[in-house]
């Protein structure tokens, strides 16, 4: 055909191979992830994290009403030890599975949005670095259909 | 009327949060920009993502005002959309074209005394299903632009068939969390069947095509931190009129998202030759009310 190789193929094919290999390295860059327990600050860091997390809940018209009734001080407990475990801590997270708990309550996207971005600001309170907060989110997402309850 | 859409989106941006709630809840920057064609995209490609920051149970919007400036033309977009539920997304946009050197060419070539090309295109995006940062399989729309030019003298001249076209999409985007340098990566793919000559601006369907046509586009960019996306975008076109070449499209962009509320976006675009003037290259510029 008339078309040759021009500037705007080279552009694609840059676009798939980065891609592709940006891809790629994420397995291998998150795998060998032994400080992002240290970079949250360790459990007592992540303590704190979720304290102000709770309280951020606590203002957030779109989900506080879901947490009525909590106990928080179990919450509080349970939440940092799962997230200690997940990053990678000496912690082990001993309450109900995340489908269990949630089978009944309906969440919304807009409520898991919600909790998404309230961690998200707890983090940048505690100053967590943009990558280690990245590498936690990246630990949870797959908690979002069990959540969800899809 | 640009001073009065760029008034409104700086009353839109800086409004008390205490008296205006926030746009809504999805994450920050996952409403994409506004596109030249109206569309939540990238600056030049449409992606899955719909506009604005409406999650499942909220509505929204955006207004938008951009402008490129390549060598011998530039395009002013103005345009507005709105977010039902994260699940449909309703468009419009009209485009300007100013001609500048093509001025000459038309007058000297074909007696034309046409200084500007305008079209309006009216959009809806569908989510077919999944979540852009929380799905396994990332987020896909389906999408229509219906293009109408607004002077068709221009692209009848040059052979152009139709004075109105429709474009279909498909999109796919997704967000991988901690890529590279532990970054949050996005990608778009979307294939387009469409007609549209220079996106529509010169006409749709030619003397060497008149068919519909699927087109590649893609785009990545990798968020820096939550308010700075940086990356590229490539835009595959027909090549319907043997009056001139059409060349795919390319750019490198930067965007900066404040808050909901506001994105500011900067890009270096490629449009190749645009109707016998050759590599057109410039700036892009963009502004974005979220409500």
């Amino acid at each position: 055909m008339r078309r040759v190789i021009r500037p705007h193929t080279v552009v694609m094919i840059f676009i798939f191979v980065m891609t592709g290999l940006m891809t790629g390295c994420q397995t291998s860059t998150t795998s060998q992830s032994p400080d992002l327990y240290d970079q949250l600050g360790q459990r007592s860091g992540i303590a704190v994290i979720v304290e102000d997390l709770l309280f951020l809940i606590v203002d957030d018209g779109r989900i506080n009403q879901s947490f009525r009734g909590v106990n928080v001080e179990q919450f509080h407990r349970l939440l940092t030890d799962q997230l200690c475990e997940l990053s990678g801590g000496p912690c082990h997270y001993t309450g109900r599975s995340m489908r269990e708990l949630h089978a009944d309550m309906a969440i919304t996207d807009t409520q898991f949005n919600a909790l998404t971005e309230n961690l998200i600001l707890a983090m940048e309170q505690n100053r967590v670095p943009t990558g280690a907060q990245n590498r936690l989110l990246r630990k949870l997402i797959p908690l979002y259909p069990d959540i969800r309850n899809l | 009327m640009i001073r009065i859409l760029a008034c409104s989106l700086l009353i839109l941006a800086t409004l008390p949060s205490a008296q205006a709630s926030e746009p809504g809840s999805r994450i920050w920057a996952t409403g994409g920009v506004t596109s030249i064609e109206g569309s939540a995209g990238g600056g030049l490609v449409p992606w899955a993502l719909l506009s604005g920051y409406a999650s499942d149970e909220e509505w929204g919007g955006t207004l938008s005002l951009s402008q490129a400036q390549v060598d011998n033309y530039s395009l002013t977009v103005q345009a507005a959309s709105l977010n039902w539920r994260n699940r449909v997304e309703l468009s419009v946009a009209r485009q300007n074209l100013d001609l500048d050197t093509l001025v000459f060419v038309l007058k000297d070539g074909f007696g034309l005394e046409q200084d500007e090309l305008r079209q309006d295109v009216f959009g809806l995006k569908v989510r077919l299903f999944g979540d852009v940062l929380y799905s396994p399989w990332g987020q896909w729309s389906a999408g229509a632009q219906y293009k109408r030019q607004r002077d068709f003298t221009v692209a009848d001249a040059i052979g152009a068939r139709d004075d109105s076209g429709t474009d279909i999409y498909l999109s796919g985007s997704k967000v991988f969390f901690a890529s590279i340098f532990d970054r949050n990566l996005l990608v778009n793919g979307t294939v387009r069947a469409t007609r549209a000559n220079q996106g529509g601006l010169l006409g749709f369907g030619g003397d060497r095509n008149n068919g519909y046509q699927f087109m590649a586009e893609a785009g990545a960019g990798i968020f820096l931190n939550r308010q700075w996306l940086a990356g590229m975008e490539y835009r595959q076109k027909p090549d319907n009129l043997s009056f001139a070449d059409e060349d795919d499209w390319w750019d490198v962009f930067v965007a900066w998202v404040p808050d909901r509320r506001l994105s500011v976006t900067a890009a270096w675009v490629n449009l190749g030759d645009i109707a016998t003037l050759t590599d057109q290259q410039g700036l892009y510029l963009a502004l974005e009310g979220s409500f």
